[in-house]
């Protein structure tokens, strides 16, 4: 993960900053965004995965994970490791291999690429003759036999990539000794596949596209039996007794071949096409493997009747009796299967399957062949992000009982440990118990274990039980009906379809100290949360809240309120509502404040802002902020104007239902999806011609829309209109540069439920500059930010200091203002964006400290809508230090970065991924994994046929490094003699 | 400060030079200085180039030292005369309008102060009850769009300072992306740049003429935009539109600023107003004496306006519409607790008596003196 590490260009003399700052993105939690390829070794236990964009991902045992990127910015599509080594080989869409090895160092393993190679034909040779399609890493660690489109097979030396061309073999080796009137129909095609002898390394089956399966002598260089397949090849699988090989084919059939040294077979031993008759898609990949209980597994990928489930994407499984079509939400990339015993040659115990979107293990050892949750590579997006929140520190009890909630919710999973093991984690425990939130657009609310460098799901929250959606309880894909055919069983959590956007999850505050938890979502929504142990029924008591407060010629165009289910709702263990504020109108929540010690909770939308009071029950203050000429908020564009992301998921949600509800409609789909598909790329087109070339250089005004917005709301207990009496305040931020502050009035503990809560107007300031205001902090007498509600009563923050006057922090978009409280006046200032012309994006306070002192000190943390992130200090409001984080073109991710208490930071860098990076010295999370090669595994295992069966006597792996290393490039050298080097160490430690 | 001055090259030390304004209209024409005749005569003289016989006439002029002193019998007149150098500016207004407040020393030129200027913004009628601390109409005292820093600048770039203060007018004008040809030691090269690519009619750029479509804009504020996007340029200006300073080089040349070789007295600037230099002349321009605008001062935090703070009485309820206002711009004579919140600078003596804290109870006055001594600030109340 050094890849990322880049440090700031900060001047050496300032060695304070030095010690409290320094930039990393230290490493990427989810799952890749658009995999293209997966590859595994079983000696190393590594799981590899390739990206569209060139990256290249390896995991292990949780926490151990590497990653790489090709400097070509281009698709892997395939990843092999060498056998029993700690190299891999990539290839990419480019034609290039790629040779990456995990090189040890102080004891931590770096993936690193130590060797490229593009294969070179002959002179005058067409593109197709070195187009690689099929890649084989032989057994011996030192080849790569290479197939091309042109057909031929091109062998080299690994891991230096030497050619050797004596052992190439040309189309026309092969197409010699076959049957004229086989091959003179058309030629072979490209070399589909590549397959070793499971039992003697030596010989190779090469697969045809054409369908053409010839088994090659590599050392005597000549074939020793042809296969004519007449159908076009997908895939080949030598089965463990080295005696037969299945091969699928694209009109969904899979054969058996038998080796039987006559040559040539014409016809297969057997053909099957698993779901017949009708047409059906190509199987592209089979395997079988034996099992000691009865029958072998046998376990391929498609082959689904084209007409009615071609669109699927299914693996089956078959063993025994037991036949089930795995249906993924997604396209399948490829799979794998892992086998239990020393050398992963006994029993299967476990399906991998990479698909689009997710990673999903499937445990073939217990009944029903359950899913493994998975400790890493989870799909965040399994529905889409719309917002995230980030608790530091969670205390013991908070986390115990998350916890709990969550492993009630997953008692579906296996109960098998994760069987991907490679590598150790040698990361330190992380220093505390972190959680990051994130909301989704179905309106579910998913706690993550943020803590460490996995990130891994604890506990989801859903918020839809509350309402009444249009979301019809029969419209299930998994309707498992009995006897339906093929065998569906769904799997996998991606699901990026909504049922009702209006639940979608806008704004999360958590109070880890009281379990209090508040959701605010698209609809006006603002749900109240608290954590029960135990399941329970009740009402959710709903509360409207006219935020236009009377407002004249008021046309709401937007969305409507949900309905609330009136009858009780079952709640499982966990987060369960008890309180909800509606707006009216039922605008998207734009701010939201959770106070667990006074038990209030504000919340803001484009039209103004309230408090409610949730231990009584009763909102206590409306204010309308709304200018009435602003039109826009008054009807609600945000709704009104569709997004084609959205068009584009109810058209398919559209279709998905009329699907599964009435299959024999299905004729009309196509038409539809025509004119679905002809509407958004006219949208797309007119969303083009009216983006601007040119910027409109105005003045902001009171006039411009959503000045109103309330963009921050915030708690504090300071002097608002008082230097001697601190009280309870609430101040809001807008759109419009105004910060409003009231002041509020709670009762005692003892008179808490009887006496009302009551809230004064204190202040207005309009800043002159009419800038959002995205932050309101108060800083105590000693300048440091107000602690959390309940932090002081728990011991767990110094009181804040009450003596010397408070200060106001206003963050609008363009500048940062202190302010004297209570009398409010500008004290300094921070000007952004006159001068560099970014804008503020988001806000956040963190602390900082160096390694070695105990003595932490606040500042802020801010990031611009050029990417860039800035420390400020506090209360100086100094630019401190400042790092390029995200790409400016980057909007989502920018939008999406949410910072921690301790000066790390989480952004989105694809929908399904969070990158991790932290500005501190002091935290930073990242891997620190040590991965060794497996030698030592393979004198220890003399019974391995591996070894056994080459038949003139191949030295020793060894010997033959050594021998070969002369050849090899300086780096790989060093490469071997450091893995070597290592292993014996090891081998010794081990031994003694 | 003065950084801008332009001696007239044509004077003749015979002759008076007379810049005669009545309303929004000029009239220039020379006298005599050996041979100034009698009041009399100059007044209808005036009379006549103005082509208002029969309107009753108040004339005063700006001395030496910027005050506006009147004119009105034969001894004032001679000193006026003899006074002028080179220029003798004269504003005529008709008696039944006259504001005889105006005349006095310090009115022209004392320094307008952000507090002064947002005390009478905020308090217009309160003006009126107290003709002694009457300065003007704020709208006299407004600086206008001008040509700044000609001396300093290359001849072929002009720095343009838009001053939108309390001006309903739009900035009005577009920007876009471009590429400029530049001379480097390599030869020509083509760098991108940010150029103006549309004017609003009738909005502040265009009616100033400073500005017109395809000049190449090289700074804001005093910094450079190569390098940075089309929206952190478009960002930089609407962060700076309240004074906003652009340094241009214009697609035409040839109306630039040809400074003389003389050279002059570095501290007094002439009157770089946009009428001097043959550009269309909107009226509103030219209501103010030139020389106390162009004080063009980057950092100057005095240009900036204040953020309006609203204390609301410790238990009073809500102003139903308090929200609305406090957005809906400075005008706003009903609400007494505005006041303009004095952050930016030691604020002097004639401030404070602007300054409208008289409607502050007991307690917020208590505080307002805590406060005051913690500021430094010299408030008498």
């Amino acid at each position: 993960m050094k890849r990322f590490r880049r440090h700031g260009h900060e001047s050496q003399r300032d060695k304070h900053k030095q010690d409290l700052y320094q930039f990393n993105k230290t490493v990427e939690h989810g799952f890749p965004h658009q995999p293209s390829a997966l590859g595994f070794s079983p000696s190393l236990q590594l799981l590899a995965i390739g990206t569209r964009s060139g990256a290249i991902k390896l995991y292990g045992a949780p926490g151990v994970e590497f990653m790489g990127l090709h400097d070509e910015n281009a698709a892997v599509t395939q990843v092999h490791f060498l056998p029993n080594q700690v190299e891999l080989v990539t290839l990419l869409d480019d034609n290039s291999l790629h040779m990456w090895t995990l090189r040890a160092h102080n004891s931590m393993s770096e993936l690193l690429e130590i060797g490229r190679f593009t294969l070179s034909g002959p002179p005058g040779a067409p593109p197709s003759v070195t187009r690689v399609t099929a890649v084989l890493a032989h057994s011996s660690g030192e080849l790569l036999l290479l197939g091309t489109e042109g057909g031929h097979v091109f062998v080299v030396e690994v891991p230096g990539f030497r050619e050797l061309e004596e052992n190439n073999i040309s189309v026309e080796d092969v197409q010699n000794r076959i049957p004229e009137d086989y091959v003179g129909r058309r030629n072979l095609e490209c070399v589909e596949t590549l397959h070793e002898n499971p039992l003697n390394p030596r010989q190779v089956l090469i697969g045809y596209s054409r369908g053409l399966m010839v088994l090659w002598d590599l050392d005597r260089q000549r074939p020793i039996q042809h296969f004519l397949g007449t159908q076009q090849l997908e895939s080949v699988w030598w089965m463990e007794d080295g005696e037969n090989i299945l091969s699928s084919h694209s009109d969904g059939s899979y054969c058996q071949w038998t080796v039987t040294g006559e040559d040539p077979q014409t016809e297969p031993e057997k053909q099957e096409m698993p779901y017949g008759s009708f047409p059906c898609k190509a199987i592209s990949k089979v395997i079988q493997l034996p099992s000691k209980q009865g029958p072998p597994f046998l376990i391929f990928s498609g082959g689904m009747p084209r007409a009615s489930y071609g669109d699927r994407h299914c693996i089956s499984v078959i063993h025994s009796k037991t036949h089930e079509a795995l249906d993924f939400t997604s396209r399948i990339i490829d799979f794998f299967v892992i086998r239990e015993g020393v050398n992963h040659r006994g029993e299967p115990s476990a399906l991998v399957v990479l698909v689009e979107e997710e990673l999903i293990v499937v445990d073939l050892q217990t009944e029903g062949w359950p899913v493994i949750q998975t400790p890493y590579l989870v799909p965040l997006h399994c529905s889409a992000i719309t917002c995230s929140h980030h608790v530091s520190s969670i205390p013991l009890k908070l986390w115990e009982r998350v916890q709990a909630a969550g492993a009630q919710q997953n008692t579906h999973y296996s109960k098998k440990p994760w069987p991907i093991n490679g590598g150790q984690n040698l990361a330190p425990d992380p220093p505390q118990r972190d959680l990051l939130l994130t909301g989704h657009e179905d309106g579910t609310v998913r706690f993550w274990d943020a803590s460490g460098v996995c990130l891994y799901p604890m506990y989801k929250l859903s918020t839809a039980g509350v309402f009444l959606t249009d979301a019809d309880p029969n419209d299930n894909m998994n309707q498992g009906s009995e006897g339906e055919w093929p065998p569906f069983r769904k799997v996998g959590c991606f699901d990026p379809y909504s049922d009702d956007p209006r639940l979608g999850i806008q704004k999360i505050h958590l109070c880890k100290y009281s379990g209090y938890l508040t959701v605010a979502g698209t609809a006006g929504q603002i749900l109240v949360l608290e954590l029960n142990d135990e399941a329970a029924e009740q009402t959710v008591e709903a509360t409207v809240v006219d935020l236009l407060q009377g407002q004249e010629g008021f046309r709401w165009k937007g969305q409507a309120r949900l309905d609330v289910r009136e009858e009780p709702v079952l709640f499982p263990p966990g987060f369960q509502p008890f309180a909800l504020v509606q707006c009216q109108p039922p605008a998207v929540v734009t701010a939201i404040a959770l106070h667990s010690e006074w038990k209030l909770v504000a919340f803001g939308t484009s039209h103004g802002f309230g408090f409610y009071d949730y231990h009584q029950r009763n909102n206590i203050l409306v204010k309308c902020t709304l200018n009435p000429s602003d039109q826009m908020a008054l009807e609600g564009p945000l709704s009104r104007v569709k997004s084609i992301k959205k068009s584009l998921r109810q058209s398919f949600r559209r279709i998905r239902r009329s699907r599964v509800s009435m299959r024999k409609h299905h004729t009309n789909n196509a038409a539809k999806l025509q004119e679905i598909n002809a509407r958004l790329e006219a949208e797309a087109l007119q969303e083009m011609e009216l983006a601007p070339v040119q910027r409109k250089i105005e003045a902001r005004s009171s006039d411009d829309s959503f000045t109103g917005l309330v963009r921050t709301l915030y708690f504090a207990d300071t002097f608002v209109s008082d230097s001697s009496h601190s009280t309870p305040s609430l101040w809001a931020g807008t759109n419009g540069g105004a910060v409003f502050a009231y002041v509020l009035r709670v009762p005692s503990l003892e008179r808490r439920a009887e006496d009302p809560v009551v809230a004064h107007a204190a202040k207005e300031i309009q800043l002159m500059h009419r800038a959002p205001v995205v932050g309101l902090v108060v800083l105590d007498g000693k300048g440091a930010p107000l602690p959390e509600p309940l932090e002081v009563a728990h011991d767990l923050a110094r009181s804040p200091e009450m003596h010397g006057s408070h200060h106001l922090l206003v963050v609008s978009e363009e500048q940062f203002k202190l302010f004297t409280l209570p009398k409010v006046s500008s004290k300094s200032k921070l000007k952004l964006t006159a001068v560099d012309g970014s804008r503020v994006r988001r806000v956040g306070v963190a602390w900082f400290g160096s390694r070695t002192d105990e003595q932490l000190e606040s500042s802020l943390v801010v990031l611009t809508n050029q990417g860039e992130l800035h420390v400020i200090s506090l209360p100086s409001i100094k630019m401190m230090v400042h790092y390029p984080c995200i790409r400016r073109e980057d909007v989502s991710g920018i939008a999406s970065c949410v910072f921690t208490k301790y000066g790390q930071g989480f952004y989105l860098i694809s929908p399904s991924e969070f990158e991790r990076f932290s500005l501190s010295t002091r935290w930073v999370v990242e891997p620190h994994c040590l991965v060794e090669a497996p030698l030592q595994m393979r004198p220890k295992n003399p019974s391995s046929p591996v070894h056994r069966d080459q038949p003139d006597g191949v030295p020793t792996e060894h010997r033959n490094f050594k021998r070969e290393s002369e050849g090899y490039e300086n780096s790989a050298r060093q490469v071997m003699e450091h893995a070597l080097l290592n292993d014996e160490s090891e081998y010794t430690r081990i031994s003694s | 400060m003065n950084k801008n001055h332009r001696v007239p090259s044509n004077r003749t030390l015979s002759a008076v030079e007379v810049k005669s304004k009545f309303g929004a209209e000029f009239r220039r024409f020379s006298l005599d200085r050996s041979k100034p005749g009698r009041f009399d005569e100059f007044y209808g003289l005036l009379q006549h180039v103005h082509r208002i016989p029969n309107v009753d006439l108040l004339v005063g002029y700006a001395d030496v030292h910027g005050d506006l002193l009147p004119i009105n019998n034969d001894d004032n007149y001679h000193k006026a005369i003899s006074m002028a150098a080179p220029l003798l500016r004269l504003f005529l207004q008709r008696k039944e309008e006259a504001d005889y407040s105006a005349f006095g020393t310090d009115t022209v030129t004392r320094k307008k102060t952000p507090a002064a200027l947002a005390a009478v913004l905020l308090r217009p009628d309160a003006n009126k009850k107290k003709p002694p601390i009457i300065i003007s109409l704020p709208k006299d005292f407004r600086p206008v769009s001008s040509i700044i820093d000609v001396d300093i600048l290359p001849e072929t770039h002009r720095r343009v300072r838009l001053y939108k203060h309390g001006q309903e007018k739009p900035l009005g004008f577009y920007i876009r992306d471009g590429s400029s040809v530049r001379v480097t030691p390599q030869g020509l090269e083509k760098v991108p740049g940010i150029f103006i690519s549309r004017m609003v009619p009738g909005g502040l750029a265009d009616s100033t003429g400073l500005l017109a479509v395809n000049d190449e804009v090289l700074e804001v504020n005093g910094i450079e935009v190569s390098g940075k996007s089309l929206d952190q340029v478009t960002d930089m200006m609407i962060a700076n539109s309240h004074n906003l300073i652009i340094t241009v080089k214009p697609a035409n040349q040839r109306n630039n600023v040809v400074r003389s070789s003389g050279g002059g007295s570095s501290g007094r600037s002439t009157d770089s107003n946009t009428s001097f230099y043959g550009y269309s002349t909107p009226g509103s321009m030219v209501m103010t004496p030139s020389h106390i605008i162009q004080n063009y001062e980057p950092d100057e935090e005095s240009e900036e306006e204040e953020d309006l703070v609203i204390e609301a009485d410790r238990g009073a309820k809500l102003f139903p519409q308090a929200g609305a206002r406090a957005t809906a711009s400075t005008s706003m004579p009903a609400l007494p607790r505005y006041e303009p919140h004095l952050d930016l600078r030691p604020s002097n003596g004639t401030m404070a008596s602007s300054v409208s804290v008289g409607s502050l109870n007991a307690c917020d006055r208590g505080l307002e003196g805590r406060n005051l001594e913690e500021e430094g600030t010299v408030i008498t109340l």
